[in-house]
């Protein structure tokens, strides 16, 4: 299947990819074709710094049950803090 | 098919080459020949969507093997240099690569292997995946080639709603210029394409009296040639790679071993 499902938005924050930490700037979110994991399809994450070229990137692969699992505990997490809603811009 | 003995000698080159792509621009691209004075068919491979990989270069050498000059040229390489997931990663996050440069690149390549004093001037381009869908594109775009082979190629069909500044027409839009013959193999159980819009692009190429061959594999989903992944399906990818040199032979001519 090639979807060409992806949505972008900016994030700021850190990374540590193939060379270290790096600052990242942008955010990918994919279902199409994995690299690495063993499905026909996955959820693909690449957290990248445009501006640091194709290899600043930490990307992860996962099966859309365990994207889903993500998306919630990050919810929760976040859910426990008192940090007012974020107003980042959605690139998507 | 080409006969192979025991006996025989065989070798061939393999290596990365720079060429003109579009609009005469350099870029890079793995060339692969058999030994030998020729004269050889060509074929251009397109690559798929997760990249110019190991594997596009083992089904580059693979043509070769069977008496073809082959090139695959890198349609991702005015994106950058990275590993080839990197790189594939970074295409997607950044909209696709742009149909008119893929068909300016595949363009060029096949001219390239035309002015080859090993070529017998005909080329055929293959590709699968995305690589599929470009091969359809390049073959209704150009008149350069003379045997199209479209892997499980998705978007074919695509709505308007789903159309980009990078991919704006719909490739089966274009079907009425097809200027060669057409194989197309498929998977019963791929999401994209679906049976559906497999069979949607057939009624268009009867439509327009096009020289065509489907074959839709029951058991196989989508990339049953990538024997690394879940994909892969033996007995489908064994038929379809020969289907694949009997549909080449009959149209580019008899591959050689370079003796």
């Amino acid at each position: 299947m090639c979807t060409g499902i992806v949505e972008t938005a900016e994030v700021s924050g850190s990374g540590k990819g193939q060379h270290g930490w790096f600052k990242l700037e942008q955010v990918n979110v994919s279902y199409d074709h994995p690299s690495n994991a063993p499905m026909d399809e996955a959820l693909n994450i690449d957290f990248v710094n445009p501006k640091d070229g194709p290899g600043a990137r930490v990307a992860v692969e996962l099966s859309p049950e365990s994207a889903r699992k993500l998306v919630k505990i990050i919810l929760t997490a976040l859910s426990q803090t008192t940090m007012a809603p974020s107003n980042e811009p959605n690139r998507a | 098919m080409h006969p192979y003995t025991t006996d025989m000698y065989e070798g061939m080159l393999a290596e990365t080459i720079m060429l003109p792509g579009h609009d005469g621009e350099i870029i890079n691209a793995y060339y692969a020949r058999p030994l030998g004075p020729g004269p050889f068919p060509g074929v251009v491979l397109i690559h798929h969507m997760p990249g110019w990989d190991e594997l596009y270069r083992e089904f580059t050498r693979k043509f070769a093997h069977h008496g073809y000059l082959a090139i695959s040229p890198n349609i991702y390489f005015r994106f950058g240099h990275a590993s080839p997931d990197d790189m594939s990663a970074k295409v997607r996050g950044s909209g696709g690569v742009p149909d008119v440069s893929v068909v300016g690149d595949i363009d060029a390549s096949a001219r390239f292997l035309k002015s080859l004093p090993l070529s017998n001037r005909k080329v055929g381009v293959f590709g699968t995946c995305s690589g599929g869908r470009q091969a359809f594109l390049v073959a209704c775009r150009t008149k350069s080639f003379d045997a199209a082979v479209n892997c499980w190629g998705g978007n074919v069909v695509q709505p308007k709603e789903k159309l980009t500044p990078a991919q704006p027409v719909a490739p089966i839009d274009y079907t009425k210029d097809l200027s060669c013959p057409l194989l197309g193999l498929f998977g019963e159980e791929d999401k994209n394409p679906t049976p559906e819009s497999v069979r949607q692009l057939e009624e268009e190429l009867k439509k327009y009296g096009k020289n065509y061959e489907f074959h839709m594999y029951p058991g196989a989903g989508h990339g049953f040639f990538y024997y690394p992944s879940v994909a892969y399906r033996p007995e489908a990818a064994v038929d379809g790679w020969n289907k694949m040199f009997t549909f080449f032979e009959k149209y580019l001519g008899t591959p050689g071993r370079g003796s």
